[in-house]
């Protein structure tokens, strides 16, 4: 049966929902769960345009089903099916990012001013998840570096510390018995490192706004270094002048450190990093492909980190 | 094994309707086939081989922890399972073997070198291996023929590695994930119970004759 659809029609509508619900209906039937009702997908997305860039890949994007349905927001639960699951109560309007610290022009972004008078561009970008698997994501954004500039940090800022909203009563895995991690989730980066060209903030992906499990309204996005450096529902960026805590590290120092590079020549002390599993690639009889160094960014980013000992500093 | 639910104080047990014990693998292999089906059909999520790879390994734990719970069921409730207790450590072993073969073939590809690193460098696969190495004896001896050729006492004794398996299990699932989800402290915590309540019942009664449960 052909349906005659307009030609605008954006990419995210044309997987019909039934199958996301059908889906997770046999997941669930697996799994030996009973879950009562379908599972809604969250608030309706807006188109963004956005630019192409010239450091996107051409490597073929994972599915808008895989990207929205599979990943880690343990404020939502520590199973990969939970932030599409449980995500929609997050309240993601209005929102605000503090800007504060170590600059001349502190500053409080309201989400659609910040979208606004940004530039925003797709940045096709490789995603590679500690855990030993990866898509290929893309994110629009703009350069962290664009936010940076604007309100100016001061000579002794040299860390950039990020946070994620922390709402337990629109949170469901902030709340449980025995807490997975400290909230509110924590990240950091060097200067250098939030003012290279590819590290972007990212408010969309398949050219609309974030879906909430992925981190809307508003996200960090660093391609080098393993996912869960790149924070969702950002509230707050604080420039300091000593390296910042994380919450990985801080959960298991000798497993997540504070630079998270990828790298395929330092393994997790549980499992390997030499390669990796992406997603959407071949299904039950999927082939591990070698993980690159820097996750493929080697000629952008290895310099910022010419002299360090990878292996100290992972 | 199936011989011992005629032990005293059983008999006057809860009057349950006896089904036949191939219905306990019938049932029992339901899991497998849905899963393969499943993943066959790329219906197991984004990531399917993980999926598959996982809830096998699941599925194994919970048949181990069922014939844990047979014992106290006996013992506390009165509820006697004893004659499905070797359909269900059977699934345990082959959902186990399914998980294992599933690592093997399907997420590592048959690369031996990597196969081999995993096992000596990251505990959880060594814990996880020498898990599966423990179960293959009792699997092998769960017949009427390894119980008469071995004598009872010897067959039990060699039995009690299920214990050992059951810690190894849960050790294995702990150390996979990161950090500390619900899902596997809670296994762990009722493997905890089981062994603790027979190691209580041990010291309990100290001069027990005869009794090994």
């Amino acid at each position: 049966m052909l349906i005659r659809r307009p030609s605008d029609i954006p990419p995210s509508e044309i997987t019909p929902r039934e199958v996301y619900f059908t889906r997770r209906q046999w997941m669930a039937g697996a799994a030996g769960l009973a879950l009562s009702a379908a599972l809604p997908r969250g608030l309706e997305a807006a188109p963004l345009p956005a630019a192409k860039s010239p450091f996107s890949t051409d490597e073929k994007p994972t599915s808008r089903e895989d990207v929205t349905s599979y990943n880690n927001f343990y404020e939502f639960g520590t199973g990969k099916e939970d932030p599409a699951a449980r995500a929609k109560s997050l309240k993601t309007s209005p929102w605000t990012v503090k800007v504060d610290g170590l600059v001349n022009k502190p500053a409080e972004f309201a989400i659609e001013d910040l979208i606004k008078s940004s530039a925003l561009e797709e940045r096709i970008y490789r995603m590679r998840c500690v855990e030993g698997w990866s898509m290929v994501i893309p994110w629009v954004g703009f350069p962290l570096a664009d936010l940076i500039k604007r309100v100016e940090p001061l000579g002794s800022a040299k860390y950039v510390a990020f946070e994620t909203a922390y709402r337990p009563e629109e949170m469901p895995g902030t709340d449980s018995l025995f807490p997975v991690l400290e909230w509110p989730y924590v990240e950091g980066l060097r200067l250098d490192e939030a003012m290279h060209p590819l590290t972007i903030l990212a408010v969309g992906l398949y050219g609309e706004t974030l879906p909430n499990q992925n981190g809307a309204p508003i996200r960090l996005v660093v391609p080098w270094k393993y996912g869960f450096k790149g924070i969702k529902s950002i509230v707050r960026i604080s420039f300091v002048e000593k390296q910042p805590a994380t919450s990985w590290n801080k959960q298991a120092p000798n497993e997540y450190g504070f630079y998270a590079n990828v790298n395929p020549n330092v393994d997790h002390p549980r499992w390997s990093q030499a390669t990796e599993r992406r997603i959407g690639e071949g299904g039950l009889f999927v082939k591990r492909r070698p993980t690159l160094m820097f996750n493929g960014y080697a000629d952008q980013v290895a310099s910022l980190y010419t002299g360090m000992d990878l292996r100290k500093f992972y | 094994m199936a011989g011992r639910a005629s032990a005293p104080g059983a008999a006057k047990g809860l009057a349950l309707p006896q089904v036949p014990k191939i219905l306990v693998y019938v049932v029992g292999f339901i899991p497998a086939i849905w899963l393969f089906y499943a993943g066959i059909m790329d219906r197991l999520g984004a990531d399917p081989m993980r999926y598959l790879e996982q809830a096998l390994g699941l599925w194994a734990l919970r048949f181990l922890v069922a014939t844990l719970a047979i014992t106290p069921l006996r013992q506390l409730f009165n509820i006697n399972l004893l004659r499905y207790r070797r359909a269900i450590g059977l699934l345990s072993f082959y959902y186990a073997a399914l998980h294992l073969i599933t690592y093997l073939v399907l997420d590592q590809g048959l690369d031996m070198a990597a196969i081999v690193a995993d096992i000596v460098k990251r505990p959880y696969i060594t814990i996880g291996m020498a898990t599966f190495v423990v179960l293959v004896p009792l699997a092998v001896t769960s017949n009427n023929a390894a119980i008469r050729r071995m004598g009872g006492q010897t067959w039990a004794r060699l039995h009690r590695l299920v214990y050992v398996a059951a810690v190894g299990a849960v050790l294995h699932y702990i150390l996979v994930v990161k950090s500390w989800p619900p899902e596997p402290l809670v296994y762990a915590a009722i493997v905890a119970v089981l062994l603790g309540y027979r190691l209580v019942r041990s010291l309990v009664k100290k001069p027990s004759r005869r009794r090994t449960a």
